[in-house]
């Protein structure tokens, strides 16, 4: 049995079950940001590690996916989650079908770059845009009710409590479909369309139609990330669509191993617990996390869960 | 019609420096295959440096017009910490290119944090070399003399960056590796040598670059991660790895700019994404780019 299974996502899931029982809530406000990070990576890294695409503007579905929860809670006082989760999923469909469309013709640094430019595009509306937006101050984004009911109690009560199993069960069910969806023919026509386009076209695949799909559902995955971020925070700004927040999200995605399943939610996961220990000593905490990226790009290509991967494999050939 | 030829004079200076971090970018790009996320970084590690030799200039007592040398020698200088750095990149070449641009984006976290500690988080300003060379009259407007000297200069190093790239013989071994780097060293020439070179090189445009606007504006930490998405526009826009492309790329964009600061503010960085939409969908390798898949 190898590294790669859903059943490293299901022990994890358990893990994090069990853990109001025993860390603090320092700890769990942590989870969350991973747990958003997590969901966005599975859409990412369907893009990115089974389709072949590198995507250098994803941040743009978060900065959706957070607004869409800040205008619908702030501006019209909508606050059931699960009619915020299904706009930012719309939404995040919506644009990613037009982006997407002018998108996905292009493959490699080309496709990197047209991706960037759009995601700079929406920072840009949102950073100027006052009136609707905020501007540099951003939105509020209002608590928001759970399965129909008002929780009561302070933040933290309701962010470690609640809305943490809540945030659970959406990264357990976003978690186990991204599986379905790779072990499908879907799934298949993506691989193969990253490892050879054009034998892929010869067979029949639907090049355009398949990579559009899987980009639109990565946005989807964007979208729904966004928004658990945004309630985290109680804030939705303008730097959440910023491109080097991409490129924190290709750097967890390649943390912990583009070429697997769970890698990027363990490279998410990693990530925020890494730079939450980092920050705390040392303010030029961005430069460590720069070496280390520098360092695992050049001694660990494979991230953590391919390395371990390796390991497994290699000891199964020597036994 | 002075408003216009104020516009248009401001959009040309930035277009001028723009040209530079963007001819950087093309060149290692057009040779080593590598997109720079961290030619912004160079960027700005030219505008502090600049800042720190004007600095030192003053104590010498060296005369105010001395400065603008002293800027370019500056840039010039620390550019060479381009031969380091490519030291480290030498081990992605083979590499996927996703690889390579997160590289390029560590060096660029790191080098936030080394601004940071060297030259604090506050912006750092010099205007005593902008002042010191006055204005100039120019088609009935007052322009900054120093504008037109950043320009000059622009041009000068866009012109000898083509007789050394289409002249020389160095310039032609260049040509050969970014065409066939295996073919080139099957005839004997020492691709890793000539890498080093045009990484250099290409670090030194985007420091120059830097040393050079920073009298006219401020040194901060902001301005890397903004100008890496500036270039990128250009580059875009004019096509990857040519440098007549970043010579029309840079001009688009500094003048798309100039003219939505003065007309409509809020479209400043949105018009120029709008190009850069609108000329990859329609020519997707840009507008002097070789077209490729």
């Amino acid at each position: 049995m190898g590294i790669d299974g859903p059943w490293v996502l299901l022990a994890l899931i358990g893990i994090m079950a069990l853990l109001p029982l025993v860390a603090a809530p320092y700890v769990l406000l942590l989870m969350l940001p991973f747990v958003g990070y997590s969901i966005a990576l599975f859409g990412f890294n369907l893009l990115f590690g089974t389709t072949g695409l590198l995507s250098f503007g994803h941040a743009l579905f978060l900065g959706v996916g957070a607004y869409t929860a800040a205008v619908l809670t702030s501006k019209f006082g909508i606050l059931s989650f699960e009619i915020i989760l299904v706009a930012a999923a719309l939404i995040s469909a919506l644009v990613s079908m037009i982006i997407g469309s002018l998108c996905v013709r292009y493959t490699k640094i080309f496709f990197g770059m047209l991706t960037l430019a759009f995601g700079m595009l929406f920072h840009s509306f949102l950073f100027k845009f006052y009136a609707v937006t905020g501007g540099d101050q951003g939105m509020r984004v209002l608590r928001p009710l759970l399965l129909g009911m008002e929780w009561r109690g302070g933040k933290t009560a309701f962010l470690t409590g609640a809305f943490y199993y809540y945030a659970l069960t959406l990264f357990a069910l976003t978690g186990l479909t991204m599986w379905r969806i790779i072990r499908s023919p879907f799934g298949l026509h993506l691989r193969a369309i990253r490892e050879n386009a054009g034998k892929a076209a010869y067979v029949g695949v639907e090049i355009f139609r398949m990579r559009l799909a899987a980009f639109v559902i990565s946005a989807v995955y964007g979208g729904i990330g966004g928004t658990i971020l945004a309630v985290t925070t109680g804030l939705a700004d303008p730097e959440l669509a910023y491109w080097t927040h991409s490129g924190n999200l290709v750097f967890m995605a390649v943390l912990g191993g583009s070429g697997t399943f769970v890698g990027p939610a363990i490279g998410a996961l990693v990530f925020v617990v890494l730079q939450d220990f980092v920050m705390g000593l040392t303010q030029y905490w961005r430069f460590v996390m720069g070496a280390i990226l520098v360092c695992l790009v050049i001694f660990m290509p494979q991230g953590l869960a391919g390395t371990i991967e390796l390991f497994f494999s290699r000891r199964g050939r020597e036994a | 019609m002075t408003e216009l030829v104020d516009i248009v004079l401001g959009g040309i200076f930035h277009a001028a420096v723009l040209f530079l971090v963007a001819a950087g970018l093309q060149l290692v790009f057009g040779v080593q295959k590598i997109v720079n996320l961290a030619c912004g970084s160079f960027y700005a590690l030219g505008a502090y440096f600049g800042i720190t030799a004007v600095g030192v200039a003053i104590k010498l007592g060296m005369p105010p017009a001395l400065f603008f040398p002293v800027l370019i020698v500056a840039g010039l200088a620390i550019g060479l910490v381009g031969l380091p750095i490519e030291r480290v990149l030498r081990t992605v070449y083979r590499r996927d290119e996703s690889y390579q641009l997160l590289i390029t984006f560590g060096f660029l976290l790191m080098f936030q944090d080394a601004f940071r500690y060297l030259w604090g988080a506050t912006p750092r300003t010099m205007d005593n070399v902008y002042l010191a060379y006055g204005t100039a009259h120019f088609l009935g407007v007052r322009v900054p003399t120093y504008n037109l000297l950043v320009i000059a200069a622009s041009l000068a190093i866009a012109a000898v960056l083509g007789l050394f790239l289409e002249r020389t013989r160095i310039g032609r071994i260049v040509r050969a590796t970014a065409e066939n780097r295996d073919m080139a060293e099957g005839l004997g020439v020492n691709a890793s040598r000539i890498f080093a070179l045009v990484f250099t090189v290409g670090c030194m445009l985007g420091t120059v670059g830097g040393a050079l606007v920073v009298p006219s504006g401020a040194a901060s930490l902001d301005m890397a991660v903004e100008l890496v998405v500036e270039s990128f526009a250009v580059v875009v826009i004019g096509g990857l790895g040519s440098m007549r492309g970043a010579l029309v790329g840079a001009l688009i964009v500094g003048l798309m700019r100039a003219f939505a600061i003065s007309l409509m503010p809020e479209m400043e960085m949105l018009s120029v994404y709008l190009v850069v939409v609108a000329v990859l969908i329609l020519r997707p390798a840009g507008l002097f780019g070789k077209a490729t898949a």
